[in-house]
């Protein structure tokens, strides 16, 4: 006897539901660390979010922020937490894409992959 | 006020959106950003781009239940994804050309109409007729578990359910909200797949359309740390929390109750963007 391991859709729809709640999960702690470096730093300091002035480079672009969590900001960190949230959906179009191509669909992974450029495009878009 | 309390009461606010949303299945979100705005006077465009952050939030979060369940299409999924990819990137940029009045007023008509959706029973507009050519080739019709086994269902109409999703995306991305009304109304009414596979499946969608539009809300300096880090994990708490109870309740009520307080919302947010507070 020999097992042939079968790409199902449903068994690629619980490994994509997991990856995602892992990702969640991942990205929620992180944010929660930042925010609680930044409330005990800055806790006391009056909140004003009625003007608009827009965030700093250093909190937009994915160096920036890299660059501001590793002196352990607390903002820096929180966007950290949220660029793991938003690489989490990215990761499940490109593992979609994987699991197209096990099953042989490739009109499914030519699909994925246009969505998963889509994506990327936003996402570097972050970088300049 | 302090950072403090600031974060304090916006987690809370947060959460109860949350709570509320995902136990009336209305979805978070559309309440996040006039609550920020009306209540708290933050910046419509940071209120977006904090929301945007809680929708992908719960809706990946959401998503390990889901799957459970066995109703979602994800062949469905990732093709309308082209449309609503696309149609949040349209959003994210539309957002900083229109002035902040035209998406106050934008987004009072949308919770009007979402107000509007959920006094609608959530039924099935299952027909038997043969499925679009295009759908079969897409290979999009599938089968659902229902209370008599396993049961076909055919897609159709697929150019204008693309269409409308290109519209809930570029919603999403203006708004920061999921388009949980509008994704209805592209896949129950125009497409014909049934409820629960079109309710499952777009809760997938969500977390991916959310996700184009936030980099570009975030490379643009929309996204604040100090504001999204409460929404995001008061939203996420509570939309949790709401699904586990969700099972045990009967939320008919519940929904009639959170649909009048989306109206009120939506009312509001064209007042106040129509004198220009906003």
């Amino acid at each position: 006897m020999f097992r042939v391991s079968e790409w199902t859709d449903q068994k690629v729809e619980t490994i994509i539901g997991n990856l995602l709640r892992a990702g969640v999960s991942l990205a929620a702690i992180v944010v929660l660390i930042g925010g609680s470096i930044f409330l005990v730093r800055h806790g006391l300091e009056p909140a004003n979010y009625r003007v608009f002035a827009g965030e700093p480079s250093d909190l937009r672009h994915w160096d920036g922020i890299a660059w501001s969590s590793l002196r352990l900001r607390g903002r820096g960190i929180i966007q950290l937490g949220l660029l793991f949230l938003l690489a989490t959906p990215v990761t499940r179009v490109a593992f979609a894409a994987f699991a197209f191509a096990m099953e042989r669909d490739w009109l499914y992974v030519a699909v994925s992959i246009f969505v998963f450029l889509i994506l990327l495009y936003s996402l570097l878009g972050s970088g300049f | 006020m302090t950072n403090l309390e600031f974060t304090a009461l916006v987690a809370l606010g947060s959460f109860t959106a949350g709570f509320l949303g995902s136990l009336t299945g209305l979805g978070g979100g559309v309440v996040l950003v006039p609550f920020l705005t009306l209540l708290f006077k933050v910046d419509i465009r940071y209120a977006v781009g904090a929301s945007l952050v809680s929708v992908i939030a719960t809706s990946s979060g959401a998503a390990a239940a889901y799957v459970k369940e066995g109703f979602s299409n994800i062949r469905i999924g990732m093709f309308l994804e082209i449309a609503t990819t696309l149609g949040a990137l349209f959003g994210a940029f539309l957002a900083a050309v229109v002035s902040t009045k035209s998406i106050g007023v934008i987004f009072g008509l949308v919770l009007l109409y979402s107000a509007y959706m959920s006094t609608k029973q959530q039924r099935d507009t299952y027909t038997d007729d043969p499925p679009d050519p295009l759908a079969t080739r897409l290979g999009m019709n599938g089968v659902y578990p229902s209370l008599t086994g396993p049961r076909e269902y055919h897609v159709h109409r697929v150019p204008l359910g693309f269409s409308l999703m290109f519209g809930a995306g570029a919603l999403s991305g203006l708004l920061g909200i999921g388009s949980g009304a509008v994704k209805v109304l592209a896949m129950d009414q125009a497409m014909g797949i049934p409820f629960k596979v079109s309710t499952t499946t777009s809760n997938f969608m969500i977390g991916v359309t959310a996700a184009a539009s936030a980099g570009v809300y975030l490379s643009r300096g929309y996204i604040d740390p100090a504001l999204a880090m409460p929404v995001m994990l008061g939203v996420l708490a509570g939309s949790l929390i709401g699904a586990r109870i969700l099972a045990k309740t009967k939320t008919q009520q519940l929904r009639i109750v959170f649909g009048g307080v989306i109206a009120l919302l939506g009312l509001e947010m064209l007042y106040q963007a129509l004198t220009g507070k906003i």
